[in-house]
């Protein structure tokens, strides 16, 4: 990664432009051209730095209008094999580990699950409920209300 | 929101990611979808402006370029829930921000260049709100792919 590499990122972290040749455009206002810009974001994606190059819907506008974070405390020497196997389940989009902040918040396993309704959310958490079995202490499912932003990263 | 019709869908469902990195890559694409470049072109800036899209672009994993990723939260009393919104969607670093049903009731991402900058951003937060702000840095990712197909 270079400088250049950095000014290619706060060109294109905002989206692409929608136009026939978005590289050009880039490029012109890197001062570099199209092939090179289309060659410096073939090696971020390789590397990467870029995850993937697409669309990113909003997700109650696309139907999955229930959004719900379930947070789970699991015991520490089975929480990594367990949120494996939480993670692999075809609904979660996102499984981690994180650390606990007690005596506020006793969770140490976040999954995100969606639907479209909040039903089907509760549904698939209690799906993830019967994995954890005995193992699980405690949990929550904490539904999303609103949108307050979603800009992605700004460099 | 307005409706989508088949073709928003598959634009939607199959856009996701792949996007070619070809001379052109939005005729490309639409090749690829059964449509014409100028009705992709056409359909990406409506569904931009009216929020079906929130972005249209290379994702960044702020992680492989030094940097890092923390979710965090508050516990925003209701009656000061504008002006905290305000005052934390204010900084860049606020990647995505959440409110959600519980004590902690604003859930967001800080995404910054060096690791340094979690602890500047979460600091500027607390002296700008007067809240404490609880951080849940990720010590295990087990899974990430966040991509939902239309359902609408």
């Amino acid at each position: 990664m270079d400088e250049l590499d950095r000014a290619l990122i706060i060109a294109t972290q905002g989206g692409l432009p929608l136009v026939s040749d978005p590289w050009a455009e880039i490029g012109g206002s890197l001062g570099i051209s199209a092939a090179e810009v289309r060659r410096r974001l073939e090696a971020l994606l390789e590397a990467g730095v870029i995850r993937r190059i697409g669309v990113v819907p909003n997700h109650y506008a696309i139907g999955w209008t229930a959004n719900g974070m379930t947070v789970w405390d699991v015991e520490d020497g089975a929480v990594d094999a367990l949120g494996a196997e939480v993670g692999a389940l075809p609904f979660v989009t996102h499984c981690y580990r994180r650390p606990r902040a007690l005596p506020d918040w006793p969770y140490n396993l976040f999954a995100m699950v969606h639907g479209s309704s909040r039903g089907e959310v509760a549904a698939k958490a209690a799906r993830i409920a019967v994995l954890l079995g005995s193992h699980c202490r405690d949990s929550d499912l904490l539904f999303s209300t609103r949108i307050l932003k979603k800009t992605g990263l700004r460099i | 929101m307005p409706e989508l019709d088949a073709v928003d869908r598959r634009i939607i469902d199959d856009l996701q990611g792949g996007f070619p990195l070809s001379a052109t890559p939005y005729a490309d694409a639409a090749a690829r979808l059964g449509i014409g470049e100028a009705d992709l072109l056409a359909r990406l800036r409506c569904l931009l402006e009216t929020g079906v899209l929130t972005r249209f672009g290379p994702m960044y994993q702020i992680e492989r370029m030094g940097g890092a990723f923390v979710l965090a939260a508050l516990a925003v009393p209701e009656e000061r829930w504008d002006e905290v919104v305000a005052a934390v969607n204010a900084l860049p670093q606020v990647a995505h921000n959440y409110r959600r049903e519980h004590r902690l009731n604003m859930w967001f991402v800080l995404a910054t260049e060096t690791p340094e900058g979690i602890a500047e951003a979460i600091a500027r937060i607390e002296t700008d709100t007067g809240l404490h702000v609880f951080a849940f840095p990720k010590e295990r990712e087990y899974f990430v792919e966040m991509k939902l197909e239309a359902r609408v």
